[in-house]
């Protein structure tokens, strides 16, 4: 990168999304990243570090409050919205889509915020995939355990082994077309009211 | 054939109406299947309306009017075929502020004048004591609590560049930045003043009716070229949007409605808060002082629904006043483009009128009488201003 390092302030209440898009951001060559996770007093911290570029997720509230930038009674440097170009659709769905808001401040050529675009939105879908596989690796532990719990009883209820009560178990949820998790859960449920 | 819709709102008690029209089914009647989604941010909105995520949207009034100005943002045009909300504001101040004002106060507690005086004569204590400058909360630079709080202190000679500090807060943050004393005062809409004072750090001290009469709050926002494109989406969502009106404002619905907008996914605060809203009867001060106002909030009573361009008139001529942006014929006729009585007309299937700019249609406590027709002359006649040159 020949020029020098734009100065970019990532606001994010969430500090492991803002890892990811900082790991990101350095990997790429960007040097000068900050990040703001307090949203108190927001805009005087973003005015003291004096940014090029502001990323913001769109979940945050305090988008609104960056807006006063945009006002012209502060004597500090004006940014200008994320979109940038009108015409330039596309990558502002994009990042309307993966759920991140950029300001760059005005002066600042466009073919230099696009890399730095790109790269948010898929750190940001990154750290979203994250988040459901998280989600599923926890159901999928949860339901092991449900599974585990429906077994014992039809094991006591039936005298039969853990594979004989597996297998019982696995050809009912075949036979009604449902989840083995489902029927468990309806095993452990009977099995409480029936208690 | 039924047109999917998705339209995004802010969870504010003047998203009633949208609310009601999809949870009571008036949209359903009219073949819309629409998917609300709650947001976070006005600028939220705002991108998502702008760049076709949303068809609809329940948006700040002047923000539909900076859109179609390309003010603070990209140029996009709106309109607005139904007026979501008349009024519905109010400014809270902390309790240490409500005490200076009122040992201040010559004249009534519930005149905007006395007030704005009052706080003039804070305002130069605290400036002479050296003290911090007060803050206020409103929530967004094109807001009509931005411009409310600006018409009413002006009026008592305080300057809300200079004396003050005004800053931009999310509705939700408001009553924590005032219990921890970053902010003084602040001016929001229902349910967050209600709120400030049941948990006793804020005193309602104006209804926002009481410094205008009649002010254009939310609008029904719509992208023009696709507006253009789907006159009879339009019209059927608009109506959609008359009938739950008319369903909230019918007392004997009172409690159907409060239930529906209590909802977590909707606006998620107790039925009864919700409730003093709508009746505009209010707990003012935590020790249990209340008043009641029949101007409160408007919500399809008198007419509040038909939006009225003398409306988005002085809208206008509040971004002049505070240099948001400058005066040109061009600009304001743009402005009065946004608000579709027509649009409104056809929809409910009324011979269209042109809308008269009738005087002082807002209702002013201050200052001469609204000509939408002279704004250069009105706009001369305050003192504190901030006209661009």
């Amino acid at each position: 990168m020949p020029e020098k390092s734009p100065k970019i302030v990532i606001v994010d209440e969430s500090p492991i999304r803002a890892a990811i898009l900082e790991e990101g951001l350095r990997e790429a060559g960007y040097t000068d990243v900050h990040h703001i996770r307090e949203m108190q007093n927001l805009l005087a911290r973003v005015y003291q570090l004096d940014p090029d570029v502001i990323l913001i997720d769109l979940e945050n509230p305090s988008r609104d409050v960056l807006e006063q930038m945009f006002q012209v009674s502060r004597a500090v440097r004006r940014p200008v919205a994320m979109f940038v170009d009108q015409s330039d659709a596309e990558s502002a769905r994009a990042s309307v889509d993966a759920g991140v808001s950029s300001y760059i401040v005005d002066g600042l050529k466009k073919e230099r915020i696009k890399p730095i675009l790109d790269l948010c939105i898929s750190r940001f879908n990154a750290f979203s995939k994250l988040q459901d596989e998280l989600e599923r690796t926890k159901s999928a532990l949860e339901e092991r355990k449900i599974i585990d719990r429906a077994k014992g009883i039809v094991m006591k209820l039936k005298g039969l082994n853990e594979e004989e009560a597996y297998v019982l178990l696995r050809s009912t949820a075949m036979r009604e077309k449902k989840k083995i998790g489902e029927i468990a859960q309806s095993i452990i449920t009977a099995a409480e009211l029936l208690k | 054939m039924t047109h999917s819709l998705r339209i995004g709102f802010i969870p504010l008690v003047d998203a009633a109406a949208l609310i009601v029209a999809v949870d009571k089914g008036f949209a359903k009647d009219e073949g819309l299947a629409v998917e609300l989604v709650r947001e976070v941010s006005w600028s939220n909105v705002r991108d998502k309306l702008n760049i076709g995520l949303f068809e609809a949207a329940h948006l700040l009034a002047p923000v539909a009017i900076a859109s179609s100005l390309g003010l603070g943002h990209v140029k996009v045009p709106i309109v607005a075929p139904f007026n979501l909300g008349i009024n519905g504001n109010a400014i809270t101040v902390s309790p240490a502020l409500h005490g200076a004002i009122m040992s201040e106060l010559d004249g009534d507690p519930n005149d905007p004048m006395a007030t704005a005086q009052a706080l003039h004569r804070v305002v130069v204590e605290r400036a002479r004591a050296g003290a911090d400058p007060l803050t206020f909360g409103m929530t967004f630079p094109f807001s009509t609590h931005n411009y409310q709080l600006r018409f009413w202190m002006a009026a008592g000679g305080v300057d809300p560049d200079e004396d003050v500090r005004l800053v931009v807060l999310p509705p939700p943050y408001m009553v924590d930045s005032l219990a921890n004393g970053h902010v003084d005062a602040f001016c929001v809409g229902a349910p967050w003043n209600s709120v400030a004072v049941d948990l006793g750090v804020g005193h309602i001290l104006h209804f926002a009716s009481d410094i205008l009469q009649r002010a254009a709050e939310k609008v029904l926002a719509i992208r023009q070229v696709w507006a253009d494109k789907n006159p009879d989406v339009v019209a059927a969502l608009t109506r959609a949007h008359v009938k739950a009106a008319a369903f909230i404002e019918a007392p004997e619905n009172r409690d159907e409605v409060t239930a529906i907008l209590a909802k977590l996914e909707h606006i998620g605060v107790s039925p009864e808060v919700l409730q003093r809203t709508l009746d505009g009867k209010l707990k003012i001060s935590p020790d249990g002082t209340w008043r009641e106002s029949n101007r409160y909030l408007l919500v399809g009573r008198e007419d509040a629904g038909r939006p009225d361009p003398a409306q988005a008139a002085w809208l206008y001529a509040q971004m002049v006043r505070w240099g948001q942006t400058g005066i040109s014929p061009q600009a304001l006729e743009t402005a009065k483009a946004v608000f579709r009585p027509d649009l409104y007309d056809a929809a409910v299937g009324k011979p269209s009128s042109p809308s008269d700019d009738r005087a002082n249609i807002v209702g002013a406590f201050a200052g001469p009488a609204f000509d939408p027709a002279d704004l250069e002359a009105h706009l001369a006649a305050f003192e504190i201003a901030r006209l661009k040159s």
